[in-house]
Protein backbone atom coordinates (compact mmCIF):
# COMPACT_ATOMS: atom_id res chain seq x y z
CA UNK A 1 0.00 0.00 0.00
CA UNK A 2 1.20 3.30 -0.90
CA UNK A 3 2.27 5.28 2.02
CA UNK A 4 1.70 8.92 3.06
CA UNK A 5 5.02 10.88 2.95
CA UNK A 6 6.11 13.27 5.32
CA UNK A 7 8.84 15.69 3.96
CA UNK A 8 11.14 17.88 5.54
CA UNK A 9 11.13 21.39 4.11
CA UNK A 10 14.73 23.50 4.87
CA UNK A 11 15.06 26.89 4.44
CA UNK A 12 17.92 28.09 3.18
CA UNK A 13 19.45 31.88 2.90
CA UNK A 14 23.18 32.48 1.21
CA UNK A 15 23.65 28.33 2.29
CA UNK A 16 22.29 28.27 5.96
CA UNK A 17 19.40 27.17 7.31
CA UNK A 18 17.56 29.86 8.20
CA UNK A 19 14.29 29.41 10.10
CA UNK A 20 13.33 27.80 13.58
CA UNK A 21 16.05 25.75 14.55
CA UNK A 22 15.77 25.00 18.10
CA UNK A 23 17.84 21.45 18.09
CA UNK A 24 21.20 22.76 20.59
CA UNK A 25 23.75 21.47 18.07
CA UNK A 26 22.70 22.73 15.26
CA UNK A 27 21.57 25.96 15.90
CA UNK A 28 24.93 27.30 15.80
CA UNK A 29 25.76 25.34 12.52
CA UNK A 30 22.74 26.16 10.24
CA UNK A 31 24.16 23.61 8.29
CA UNK A 32 21.37 22.05 5.38
CA UNK A 33 23.92 18.60 4.98
CA UNK A 34 23.66 18.23 8.76
CA UNK A 35 20.38 18.92 8.73
CA UNK A 36 19.39 16.58 6.11
CA UNK A 37 21.58 13.58 7.21
CA UNK A 38 19.69 13.59 10.50
CA UNK A 39 16.32 14.20 8.96
CA UNK A 40 17.72 10.71 6.95
CA UNK A 41 18.79 9.11 9.82
CA UNK A 42 15.02 9.37 11.52
CA UNK A 43 12.97 8.41 8.46
CA UNK A 44 11.95 11.20 6.53
CA UNK A 45 10.71 10.51 2.98
CA UNK A 46 11.32 13.75 0.71
CA UNK A 47 13.83 16.57 1.44
CA UNK A 48 12.36 20.01 0.03
CA UNK A 49 15.36 23.15 -0.07
CA UNK A 50 13.52 26.24 -0.27
CA UNK A 51 16.42 29.35 -1.20
CA UNK A 52 14.36 31.81 0.28
CA UNK A 53 16.59 34.56 -0.99
CA UNK A 54 16.55 33.09 -5.04
CA UNK A 55 18.79 35.95 -6.17
CA UNK A 56 20.89 35.86 -8.97
CA UNK A 57 23.92 36.58 -6.46
CA UNK A 58 22.81 33.58 -4.32
CA UNK A 59 22.44 31.05 -7.35
CA UNK A 60 25.83 29.54 -7.05
CA UNK A 61 25.38 29.25 -3.01
CA UNK A 62 22.39 27.70 -3.57
CA UNK A 63 24.17 25.20 -5.98
CA UNK A 64 26.44 24.32 -3.65
CA UNK A 65 23.98 23.79 -0.65
CA UNK A 66 21.80 21.24 -3.14
CA UNK A 67 24.77 19.66 -3.71
CA UNK A 68 25.76 19.43 0.20
CA UNK A 69 22.03 18.06 0.46
CA UNK A 70 22.52 15.66 -2.03
CA UNK A 71 25.77 14.12 -0.86
CA UNK A 72 24.07 13.17 2.56
CA UNK A 73 20.77 11.34 1.35
CA UNK A 74 19.28 9.05 -1.33
CA UNK A 75 16.36 10.60 -0.86
CA UNK A 76 14.00 12.35 -3.46
CA UNK A 77 15.31 16.09 -3.40
CA UNK A 78 13.08 18.77 -4.36
CA UNK A 79 14.55 22.08 -4.70
CA UNK A 80 11.91 25.86 -4.83
CA UNK A 81 12.23 29.22 -4.36
CA UNK A 82 13.29 31.86 -7.51
CA UNK A 83 12.80 28.96 -10.48
CA UNK A 84 12.02 31.25 -13.36
CA UNK A 85 13.43 29.71 -16.30
CA UNK A 86 14.52 26.69 -17.79
CA UNK A 87 17.42 27.83 -16.99
CA UNK A 88 16.93 27.66 -13.07
CA UNK A 89 15.55 24.44 -13.31
CA UNK A 90 17.98 22.66 -15.39
CA UNK A 91 21.04 24.28 -12.87
CA UNK A 92 18.73 22.47 -9.53
CA UNK A 93 18.89 19.31 -11.68
CA UNK A 94 22.74 19.43 -12.25
CA UNK A 95 23.49 19.89 -8.99
CA UNK A 96 21.74 16.89 -7.90
CA UNK A 97 17.43 17.99 -7.12
CA UNK A 98 15.10 15.45 -8.63
CA UNK A 99 12.57 17.67 -8.82
CA UNK A 100 11.80 21.35 -8.70
CA UNK A 101 9.01 23.64 -7.17
CA UNK A 102 7.57 26.10 -9.49
CA UNK A 103 5.85 28.99 -8.08
CA UNK A 104 5.17 32.52 -9.46
CA UNK A 105 6.97 31.90 -12.38
CA UNK A 106 4.26 29.16 -13.16
CA UNK A 107 1.56 31.26 -13.11
CA UNK A 108 3.21 33.94 -15.14
CA UNK A 109 4.34 32.06 -17.85
CA UNK A 110 2.52 28.47 -17.16
CA UNK A 111 4.54 27.06 -20.57
CA UNK A 112 7.61 26.76 -18.07
CA UNK A 113 5.46 23.78 -16.39
CA UNK A 114 5.38 21.99 -19.89
CA UNK A 115 8.48 22.78 -21.26
CA UNK A 116 10.66 20.96 -18.13
CA UNK A 117 7.26 17.99 -18.21
CA UNK A 118 8.59 17.27 -21.43
CA UNK A 119 12.23 17.93 -20.44
CA UNK A 120 12.34 15.74 -16.80
CA UNK A 121 9.39 13.87 -16.98
CA UNK A 122 6.41 15.09 -14.61
CA UNK A 123 7.72 13.68 -11.66
CA UNK A 124 10.63 16.15 -11.77
CA UNK A 125 7.63 19.32 -11.70
CA UNK A 126 6.18 20.34 -8.80
CA UNK A 127 3.94 23.26 -8.96
CA UNK A 128 3.63 25.45 -6.00
CA UNK A 129 0.86 26.73 -4.86
CA UNK A 130 0.29 29.64 -2.08
CA UNK A 131 -2.83 30.19 -1.10
CA UNK A 132 -5.83 31.70 1.31
CA UNK A 133 -9.47 31.72 2.37
CA UNK A 134 -10.82 34.36 0.51
CA UNK A 135 -14.73 35.00 -0.22
CA UNK A 136 -15.95 31.33 0.55
CA UNK A 137 -13.05 30.15 -1.94
CA UNK A 138 -9.43 30.01 -1.88
CA UNK A 139 -7.23 32.64 -3.64
CA UNK A 140 -3.45 32.10 -5.21
CA UNK A 141 -1.24 34.68 -4.02
CA UNK A 142 2.40 34.99 -5.31
CA UNK A 143 6.01 36.67 -4.80
CA UNK A 144 6.13 35.18 -1.56
CA UNK A 145 2.52 35.74 -0.61
CA UNK A 146 2.62 39.27 -1.06
CA UNK A 147 0.70 39.58 -4.56
CA UNK A 148 -3.02 38.38 -5.02
CA UNK A 149 -2.70 36.47 -8.17
CA UNK A 150 -6.22 36.80 -8.59
CA UNK A 151 -6.78 33.01 -9.51
CA UNK A 152 -8.52 30.36 -7.64
CA UNK A 153 -6.66 28.22 -6.15
CA UNK A 154 -8.70 24.59 -7.01
CA UNK A 155 -8.99 26.05 -10.99
CA UNK A 156 -5.29 26.99 -11.17
CA UNK A 157 -3.93 23.40 -9.78
CA UNK A 158 -6.37 21.70 -12.43
CA UNK A 159 -4.43 23.80 -14.64
CA UNK A 160 -1.28 23.22 -13.72
CA UNK A 161 -1.67 19.20 -13.84
CA UNK A 162 -3.26 19.22 -18.05
CA UNK A 163 0.10 21.28 -18.04
CA UNK A 164 2.37 18.75 -17.40
CA UNK A 165 3.05 19.31 -13.21
CA UNK A 166 3.35 15.84 -11.75
CA UNK A 167 2.80 17.20 -8.09
CA UNK A 168 1.16 20.33 -6.36
CA UNK A 169 2.62 21.69 -3.03
CA UNK A 170 -0.18 23.50 -1.58
CA UNK A 171 0.94 26.12 1.09
CA UNK A 172 -2.29 27.35 3.80
CA UNK A 173 -1.05 31.13 3.86
CA UNK A 174 -3.65 31.30 6.53
CA UNK A 175 -1.81 28.52 8.52
CA UNK A 176 1.88 28.83 8.01
CA UNK A 177 3.88 29.47 11.08
CA UNK A 178 0.52 29.40 13.44
CA UNK A 179 0.73 25.53 14.37
CA UNK A 180 -2.52 25.77 14.49
CA UNK A 181 -3.02 22.72 11.77
CA UNK A 182 -3.43 22.64 8.23
CA UNK A 183 -5.91 23.36 6.38
CA UNK A 184 -7.82 20.51 5.91
CA UNK A 185 -10.84 21.77 4.11
CA UNK A 186 -9.01 23.89 1.17
CA UNK A 187 -6.42 20.47 1.26
CA UNK A 188 -9.35 18.25 0.22
CA UNK A 189 -10.94 20.62 -2.13
CA UNK A 190 -7.48 21.01 -4.50
CA UNK A 191 -6.50 17.25 -3.65
CA UNK A 192 -10.13 16.03 -4.94
CA UNK A 193 -9.89 18.19 -7.73
CA UNK A 194 -6.55 16.61 -9.18
CA UNK A 195 -5.20 13.10 -10.10
CA UNK A 196 -1.91 13.76 -9.43
CA UNK A 197 -0.27 13.94 -5.59
CA UNK A 198 -1.12 16.73 -3.38
CA UNK A 199 1.36 18.03 -0.90
CA UNK A 200 0.07 19.62 2.04
CA UNK A 201 1.81 22.53 4.10
CA UNK A 202 1.45 25.36 6.30
CA UNK A 203 0.45 24.54 9.75
CA UNK A 204 1.94 21.91 11.14
CA UNK A 205 1.85 22.23 15.03
CA UNK A 206 1.49 18.76 16.65
CA UNK A 207 1.43 15.13 15.26
CA UNK A 208 -2.73 15.11 15.56
CA UNK A 209 -2.22 17.59 12.37
CA UNK A 210 -0.68 15.42 10.69
CA UNK A 211 -3.89 12.57 11.42
CA UNK A 212 -5.81 15.42 10.07
CA UNK A 213 -4.77 16.25 7.36
CA UNK A 214 -4.27 12.80 5.63
CA UNK A 215 -7.67 11.55 6.89
CA UNK A 216 -9.80 15.20 6.53
CA UNK A 217 -7.74 16.91 4.42
CA UNK A 218 -6.83 13.56 1.36
CA UNK A 219 -3.22 14.66 1.52
CA UNK A 220 -1.02 12.35 -0.13
CA UNK A 221 2.15 13.74 1.56
CA UNK A 222 2.62 16.71 4.20
CA UNK A 223 5.64 19.14 4.58
CA UNK A 224 6.62 20.95 7.57
CA UNK A 225 9.58 22.81 8.95
CA UNK A 226 9.93 24.38 12.42
CA UNK A 227 8.18 20.86 13.86
CA UNK A 228 10.82 19.02 13.48
CA UNK A 229 14.03 20.95 14.23
CA UNK A 230 12.58 20.37 18.04
CA UNK A 231 14.84 17.56 19.33
CA UNK A 232 11.70 16.03 20.82
CA UNK A 233 9.41 16.13 17.80
CA UNK A 234 11.16 13.64 15.47
CA UNK A 235 10.17 12.06 12.49
CA UNK A 236 10.23 8.59 13.50
CA UNK A 237 8.20 9.63 16.73
CA UNK A 238 5.60 11.50 14.04
CA UNK A 239 5.64 8.22 12.03
CA UNK A 240 4.79 5.82 15.22
CA UNK A 241 1.99 8.42 15.87
CA UNK A 242 0.64 8.10 12.31
CA UNK A 243 0.76 4.28 12.32
CA UNK A 244 -0.96 3.82 15.61
CA UNK A 245 -3.96 5.68 14.38
CA UNK A 246 -3.92 3.56 11.25
CA UNK A 247 -2.47 5.48 8.77
CA UNK A 248 0.40 3.76 6.08
CA UNK A 249 3.67 5.56 6.67
CA UNK A 250 7.17 4.07 6.11
CA UNK A 251 8.84 2.84 9.12
CA UNK B 1 33.62 -1.04 -15.24
CA UNK B 2 30.03 -0.81 -15.07
CA UNK B 3 28.33 0.54 -18.15
CA UNK B 4 25.53 3.36 -17.52
CA UNK B 5 24.13 4.02 -20.43
CA UNK B 6 22.15 7.84 -21.35
CA UNK B 7 19.90 7.95 -23.77
CA UNK B 8 18.79 11.13 -22.91
CA UNK B 9 15.76 9.75 -20.52
CA UNK B 10 15.63 12.41 -17.19
CA UNK B 11 19.01 12.69 -15.49
CA UNK B 12 21.54 10.95 -14.31
CA UNK B 13 23.23 12.60 -11.30
CA UNK B 14 21.34 10.47 -8.68
CA UNK B 15 22.24 7.06 -10.31
CA UNK B 16 25.82 8.13 -10.27
CA UNK B 17 25.47 9.78 -7.22
CA UNK B 18 24.60 6.17 -5.57
CA UNK B 19 26.95 4.19 -7.78
CA UNK B 20 29.70 6.51 -6.43
CA UNK B 21 28.79 6.10 -3.03
CA UNK B 22 29.16 2.48 -3.60
CA UNK B 23 32.37 2.62 -5.21
CA UNK B 24 31.46 1.23 -8.07
CA UNK B 25 33.76 1.92 -10.87
CA UNK B 26 31.49 3.25 -13.53
CA UNK B 27 31.91 4.86 -17.33
CA UNK B 28 28.64 6.66 -19.62
CA UNK B 29 29.73 4.60 -22.86
CA UNK B 30 29.73 6.93 -25.76
CA UNK B 31 29.38 4.02 -28.53
CA UNK B 32 27.50 0.88 -28.45
CA UNK B 33 30.37 -1.09 -28.93
CA UNK B 34 31.18 -0.39 -25.49
CA UNK B 35 28.42 -2.53 -24.40
CA UNK B 36 30.11 -5.74 -25.03
CA UNK B 37 33.20 -4.58 -22.55
CA UNK B 38 31.40 -3.87 -19.47
CA UNK B 39 31.24 -6.00 -16.52
CA UNK B 40 27.79 -5.22 -16.61
CA UNK B 41 24.67 -2.76 -17.99
CA UNK B 42 22.47 -0.08 -16.19
CA UNK B 43 19.67 1.41 -17.99
CA UNK B 44 18.24 3.81 -15.78
CA UNK B 45 15.43 6.24 -17.21
CA UNK B 46 12.75 8.52 -16.20
CA UNK B 47 9.63 9.39 -17.97
CA UNK B 48 7.62 8.24 -21.33
CA UNK B 49 8.04 5.43 -23.24
CA UNK B 50 9.17 7.19 -26.12
CA UNK B 51 12.35 8.19 -25.02
CA UNK B 52 13.73 4.76 -25.23
CA UNK B 53 13.38 4.89 -29.04
CA UNK B 54 16.59 6.39 -29.03
CA UNK B 55 17.73 2.98 -28.19
CA UNK B 56 16.60 1.15 -30.95
CA UNK B 57 18.95 0.06 -33.83
CA UNK B 58 22.36 -0.32 -33.14
CA UNK B 59 22.61 0.40 -28.57
CA UNK B 60 19.31 -2.46 -28.70
CA UNK B 61 21.46 -4.67 -30.61
CA UNK B 62 24.65 -4.44 -28.40
CA UNK B 63 22.83 -4.61 -25.19
CA UNK B 64 20.99 -7.49 -26.08
CA UNK B 65 24.07 -9.48 -27.46
CA UNK B 66 26.41 -8.55 -23.99
CA UNK B 67 23.35 -10.05 -22.06
CA UNK B 68 23.20 -13.20 -24.14
CA UNK B 69 26.75 -13.57 -23.43
CA UNK B 70 26.03 -13.18 -19.89
CA UNK B 71 26.71 -9.81 -18.84
CA UNK B 72 24.50 -8.67 -16.34
CA UNK B 73 21.80 -6.09 -16.87
CA UNK B 74 20.12 -3.84 -14.54
CA UNK B 75 16.72 -1.48 -15.83
CA UNK B 76 15.58 1.25 -13.42
CA UNK B 77 12.08 2.74 -13.55
CA UNK B 78 11.46 3.46 -17.63
CA UNK B 79 14.75 0.98 -18.11
CA UNK B 80 13.09 -2.20 -16.64
CA UNK B 81 10.12 -1.19 -18.84
CA UNK B 82 12.29 -1.42 -21.80
CA UNK B 83 13.37 -5.14 -20.93
CA UNK B 84 9.70 -5.92 -21.93
CA UNK B 85 8.60 -6.04 -25.60
CA UNK B 86 6.80 -2.94 -25.81
CA UNK B 87 4.31 -0.45 -24.11
CA UNK B 88 0.90 0.74 -24.69
CA UNK B 89 2.31 4.67 -23.43
CA UNK B 90 4.41 4.18 -26.87
CA UNK B 91 2.81 1.21 -28.96
CA UNK B 92 4.70 1.92 -32.12
CA UNK B 93 8.65 1.93 -30.06
CA UNK B 94 10.19 -1.84 -29.10
CA UNK B 95 11.48 -2.72 -26.19
CA UNK B 96 14.48 -5.25 -25.81
CA UNK B 97 12.23 -8.12 -25.36
CA UNK B 98 14.31 -10.21 -23.30
CA UNK B 99 10.92 -10.76 -20.80
CA UNK B 100 7.82 -11.37 -22.70
CA UNK B 101 4.84 -9.50 -21.90
CA UNK B 102 3.65 -6.12 -22.18
CA UNK B 103 3.73 -2.59 -19.91
CA UNK B 104 0.15 -1.42 -19.16
CA UNK B 105 -0.97 1.99 -17.46
CA UNK B 106 -1.47 1.45 -13.85
CA UNK B 107 -5.34 1.87 -12.63
CA UNK B 108 -6.35 4.34 -10.40
CA UNK B 109 -9.43 4.00 -7.72
CA UNK B 110 -10.51 7.17 -6.47
CA UNK B 111 -13.32 5.50 -3.92
CA UNK B 112 -9.50 4.36 -2.70
CA UNK B 113 -8.05 7.87 -3.43
CA UNK B 114 -5.35 5.50 -5.03
CA UNK B 115 -4.08 8.02 -7.88
CA UNK B 116 -2.10 7.88 -11.27
CA UNK B 117 0.24 8.99 -11.09
CA UNK B 118 1.72 6.21 -8.13
CA UNK B 119 4.21 8.58 -6.32
CA UNK B 120 6.08 7.73 -2.81
CA UNK B 121 7.00 4.51 -0.65
CA UNK B 122 5.63 1.48 -1.39
CA UNK B 123 6.25 -2.03 -0.54
CA UNK B 124 8.09 -4.77 -2.12
CA UNK B 125 6.07 -7.97 -1.58
CA UNK B 126 8.37 -10.83 -2.35
CA UNK B 127 7.38 -13.67 -4.58
CA UNK B 128 7.92 -17.24 -3.78
CA UNK B 129 6.34 -18.58 -6.80
CA UNK B 130 7.26 -22.16 -7.63
CA UNK B 131 6.76 -21.68 -11.31
CA UNK B 132 9.62 -18.89 -11.17
CA UNK B 133 11.91 -19.16 -13.59
CA UNK B 134 14.76 -18.57 -11.62
CA UNK B 135 16.91 -21.67 -10.91
CA UNK B 136 18.51 -20.03 -8.11
CA UNK B 137 17.24 -17.57 -5.34
CA UNK B 138 16.94 -14.40 -6.53
CA UNK B 139 19.83 -11.92 -6.02
CA UNK B 140 19.09 -8.69 -6.49
CA UNK B 141 16.83 -8.81 -2.75
CA UNK B 142 19.60 -10.32 -0.86
CA UNK B 143 19.90 -9.19 2.65
CA UNK B 144 16.21 -7.49 2.40
CA UNK B 145 13.09 -8.27 4.10
CA UNK B 146 9.51 -9.04 2.45
CA UNK B 147 7.64 -5.58 3.01
CA UNK B 148 10.78 -3.27 2.17
CA UNK B 149 10.03 0.11 1.37
CA UNK B 150 11.14 1.72 -1.73
CA UNK B 151 10.12 4.76 -3.84
CA UNK B 152 8.00 4.80 -7.17
CA UNK B 153 7.10 7.43 -9.33
CA UNK B 154 5.81 6.07 -12.67
CA UNK B 155 2.17 5.94 -14.30
CA UNK B 156 2.73 2.46 -16.27
CA UNK B 157 4.25 -0.93 -15.19
CA UNK B 158 5.15 -4.48 -15.80
CA UNK B 159 2.51 -7.30 -15.31
CA UNK B 160 3.54 -10.19 -12.72
CA UNK B 161 5.07 -12.81 -15.25
CA UNK B 162 7.54 -15.62 -13.99
CA UNK B 163 10.27 -13.34 -13.92
CA UNK B 164 8.55 -11.19 -10.67
CA UNK B 165 10.28 -11.56 -7.80
CA UNK B 166 8.48 -8.87 -5.82
CA UNK B 167 5.18 -7.25 -6.81
CA UNK B 168 3.72 -4.13 -5.23
CA UNK B 169 0.09 -3.25 -4.79
CA UNK B 170 -1.39 0.21 -5.65
CA UNK B 171 -5.02 -0.16 -7.49
CA UNK B 172 -3.88 -3.04 -9.35
CA UNK B 173 -0.75 -5.54 -8.11
CA UNK B 174 2.48 -4.94 -10.34
CA UNK B 175 5.79 -6.39 -11.08
CA UNK B 176 8.28 -3.98 -8.89
CA UNK B 177 11.90 -6.14 -9.65
CA UNK B 178 11.96 -8.68 -11.84
CA UNK B 179 15.17 -11.10 -12.04
CA UNK B 180 16.27 -13.92 -14.58
CA UNK B 181 19.54 -15.59 -14.58
CA UNK B 182 21.65 -12.01 -15.65
CA UNK B 183 18.52 -9.78 -16.29
CA UNK B 184 17.50 -7.84 -13.45
CA UNK B 185 15.00 -4.53 -12.95
CA UNK B 186 13.15 -2.21 -11.01
CA UNK B 187 10.27 0.02 -11.22
CA UNK B 188 11.25 2.04 -7.88
CA UNK B 189 14.15 4.20 -8.12
CA UNK B 190 17.08 2.52 -5.96
CA UNK B 191 18.88 5.32 -5.79
CA UNK B 192 16.27 7.38 -4.22
CA UNK B 193 15.28 4.59 -1.97
CA UNK B 194 17.49 5.26 1.02
CA UNK B 195 19.34 2.02 2.54
CA UNK B 196 17.13 -0.32 0.95
CA UNK B 197 17.98 1.05 -2.47
CA UNK B 198 21.28 1.17 -2.11
CA UNK B 199 21.56 -2.86 -1.19
CA UNK B 200 19.80 -3.32 -4.08
CA UNK B 201 22.10 -1.26 -6.24
CA UNK B 202 25.07 -3.15 -4.35
CA UNK B 203 23.28 -6.86 -5.00
CA UNK B 204 23.46 -5.49 -8.62
CA UNK B 205 27.61 -4.41 -8.32
CA UNK B 206 27.95 -8.20 -6.92
CA UNK B 207 26.35 -10.01 -9.43
CA UNK B 208 28.66 -8.12 -11.68
CA UNK B 209 31.55 -9.36 -9.55
CA UNK B 210 32.28 -5.81 -9.32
Amino acid sequence: MLTKRIIACLDVRDGQVVKGIQFQQLRHAGDPGELARRYNVEGIDEVVVLDITATLETRQALARTINAVAREIFLPLTVGGGIRSEDDAAAAIDAGADKVSLNTAALRNPDLITTLARRYGSQAVIVAIDAKRLGGGFGVFVRSGTADAARDAVEWARQAESRGAGEILLTSMDRDGTKAGFDCDMTAAVSDAVEIPVIASGGAGTFDHFTDVFTRGHADAALAASIFHYAESSVSDLKRHLRDRGIPVRL
Amino acid sequence: MIALIDYGAGNLTSVRKALTALGADFTIPTSAEMCSQAAGLIVPGVGHFAATAALEGEWLQAIKAAVEDGVPLLGICLGMQWLFEGSDEAPDVQGLGVIRGRITKLRNDPARRLKIPHVGWNALQFRTNPSTALETAPRLLSGLPSGAQVYFTHSYAAPVTDECIAATEHANTFSSVVERDNIFGVQFHPEKSGDAGLQILRNFLQACGC
